[in-house]
């Protein structure tokens, strides 16, 4: 059992390489934060949660990856397969953008939205890049994973870790877990398995996540931006605003010219 | 053909900004516009264009009352709407946006007050336009007027201070924003005046400036378009169905820029049909300013 202490970050470790999809997870997930779910999506695929949202906190994603081409046996990959969650990201876009202070960096070093503060204005939405959030229709406020917020300071490890059977998700201290995935990628390689890697245990990707992963292939793949891709909200900040200065500037000018003019004559007068 | 390298990827959730964003944003647009436009008068303009700086203050009361309702309206929790002001980030333009709407509402609705009373229509508040006599009504112009080119354009960086397609991918929407705010206001002021008749001696001012602002927005809307084709999301705002708004945006520009406003005639008064030529061009104008911010939110929400 792992011991819990407010000031240590903590977070998840998720190995897809041993995901087999049973979803036990998202079940957990559901039953402890009481989350009635969708009515479930039936697609070409095993996936009928669809995607992370108020409802999915936990989002097994079952990705076709069936080769164009022949392969050998035993090489054969038809599925990828991930529990996605919310990343509790260190440089956050949805912490940076929340206007009221709903959303808050807890003791554990995790990322929570405070249900009583947010007032649904949607702007974490737009600015989440992993899709995580969304607005529950019934509360009017906005709702991602918790990294069970409520079992940490109970002392107690998150649902979905706590019932997923192939320890595909692990839970512990960030640090311990970034040893554990690092091992594991060099065991994978040593085995024959060299894409496996790992992405969001460095800070290239928001500084760091708190939920990290070990991947079977490209970010890409699993719907995930990569490194140069995982950029901040606040970025375009200065550009933006450039931009409505240097335009404010010039409406000035063009003002300032059109009082100088106001006697030319005008159009009309001479041309209708 | 080579792939663009710099494509952009995006994996993010619509936000479901709709239809209450699409009100707010024109409305603030205006509400600015006209607030800008009218200390910009008293602040460089002659005595002759009081009149016409009044009507811009008239204007951008009337523009911001909705403004408020709309966006409180969107909220999931509405009754919540003060905890926009529980926070103050410089870094996020909605926390930005909020305190600056509050400031400037309290400036616009003074400066409503005071043209009322200068007009006679509300005399026992004859003091605040003493109180914004001379220098510190100049000082009040001047910071009025740059809280309402803020609120103008600041929606468009706030589409843009985001990971969504389209809008976190271009550095043009907040000056495409304020200047098409500004041609809107100025198409609706120079509408105005001719109903006004002691503020007509602005109106040559106003449509010069107009058709100032439309070239602006017309320079910011192939910036905006160019930026997009750099990152491979050209097509996602420009191709069908939003094109057809564009079409509306460009037939928009195109009537602002061509029609030149008539004067009334020395006795004041001015041929039908000129009104509605007028009239038809300024809701063409108010129309293509209503398409563009659709196209902008709509398209990279689908």
């Amino acid at each position: 059992m792992i011991e819990i202490t407010p000031g240590r970050a903590y977070g998840f470790f998720t190995d897809t390489s041993v995901c087999i999809g049973c979803k036990a997870c998202e079940v957990a997930c559901k039953q402890w934060n009481l989350l009635d779910g969708n009515a479930p999506v039936f697609g070409d695929g095993y996936d009928n949660t669809g995607s992370l949202d108020a409802q999915n906190w936990r989002h097994v994603q079952f990705i076709d990856n069936v080769p164009d081409t022949a392969t050998t046996i035993g090489n054969g990959k038809a599925w990828l397969m991930m529990s996605d969650v919310c990343k509790h990201c260190t440089h956050a876009s949805c912490l940076e953008v929340c206007p009221t202070g709903s959303i808050i960096r807890t003791e554990f070093d995790t990322v929570y939205i405070q249900p009583d503060v947010c007032n649904g204005c949607r702007d974490c939405i737009a600015a989440c890049p992993y899709g995580v959030i969304e607005m529950n229709k019934h509360t009017g406020v906005a709702q991602k994973c918790t990294l069970c917020y409520d079992r940490l300071q109970g002392g107690m490890e998150p649902a979905c870790a706590k019932a997923c059977p192939t320890q595909s998700i692990q839970f512990g201290p960030i640090d311990e877990l970034r040893q554990k995935a690092s091992q594991r990628v060099d065991a994978l390689h040593s085995q024959g398995v060299p894409e496996a890697r790992l992405y969001g245990a460095d800070d290239s990707v928001y500084g760091g996540l708190n939920a990290f992963f070990l991947l079977m292939d490209e970010p890409e793949k699993y719907n995930l931006p990569n490194a140069a891709n995982a950029v901040l909200p606040s970025r375009n900040n200065r550009l933006g605003y450039l931009a409505s200065a240097v335009t404010a500037v010039l409406a000035m000018i063009g003002g300032l010219i059109a009082l100088r003019r106001r006697r030319e004559p005008r159009g009309d007068d001479s041309a209708s | 053909m080579t792939p663009l390298l710099d494509d952009a990827q995006h994996f993010v959730r619509d936000p479901d900004w709709t239809w209450y964003i699409l009100g707010y944003f024109f409305f603030a647009g205006l509400s600015g516009g006209s607030y800008f436009l009218a200390s910009f008068m008293r602040l460089f303009g002659k005595k002759v264009d009081e009149p016409a700086a009044r009507l811009g203050y008239y204007v951008a009361f009337v523009a911001l009352l909705p403004c408020p309702v709309l966006l409180t309206l969107d909220l999931g929790q509405p009754l919540r709407f003060y905890h926009m002001l529980f926070e103050f980030k410089w870094w996020s333009p909605m926390s930005l946006g909020a305190w600056a709407l509050t400031v400037f509402g309290a400036m616009a609705t003074v400066s409503f007050v005071e043209v009322l009373a200068r007009d006679g229509k509300l005399g026992f508040m004859r003091w605040v336009a003493r109180l914004l006599d001379g220098f510190l009504g100049k000082l009040w112009a001047l910071v009025g007027a740059l809280f309402g080119l803020f609120i103008a354009g600041y929606t468009g960086v706030l589409l843009s201070v985001s990971n969504q397609p389209v809008w976190s991918d271009t550095w043009a929407l907040g000056g495409l924003f304020l200047a098409s705010g500004l041609s809107g206001s100025a198409a609706l002021m120079g509408w105005l005046v001719r109903f006004r008749h002691n503020a007509e001696p602005t109106a040559p001012a106003i449509g010069l400036s107009e058709r100032w602002f439309q070239v602006l927005e017309l320079a910011l809307i192939a910036a905006f378009a160019f930026t997009l084709f750099q990152v491979g999301a050209f097509e996602r705002a420009f191709g069908y169905p939003w094109v057809l708004l564009w079409v509306v945006v460009l037939v928009g520009l195109v009537g602002g820029l061509a029609f030149r406003s008539a004067r009334p005639s020395p006795d004041g008064t001015l041929a039908a049909a000129r009104v509605h030529t007028a009239t038809l061009t300024l809701t063409l104008v108010l129309l293509g300013i209503l398409a563009l911010r659709a196209a902008v939110i709509f398209s990279a929400q689908s």
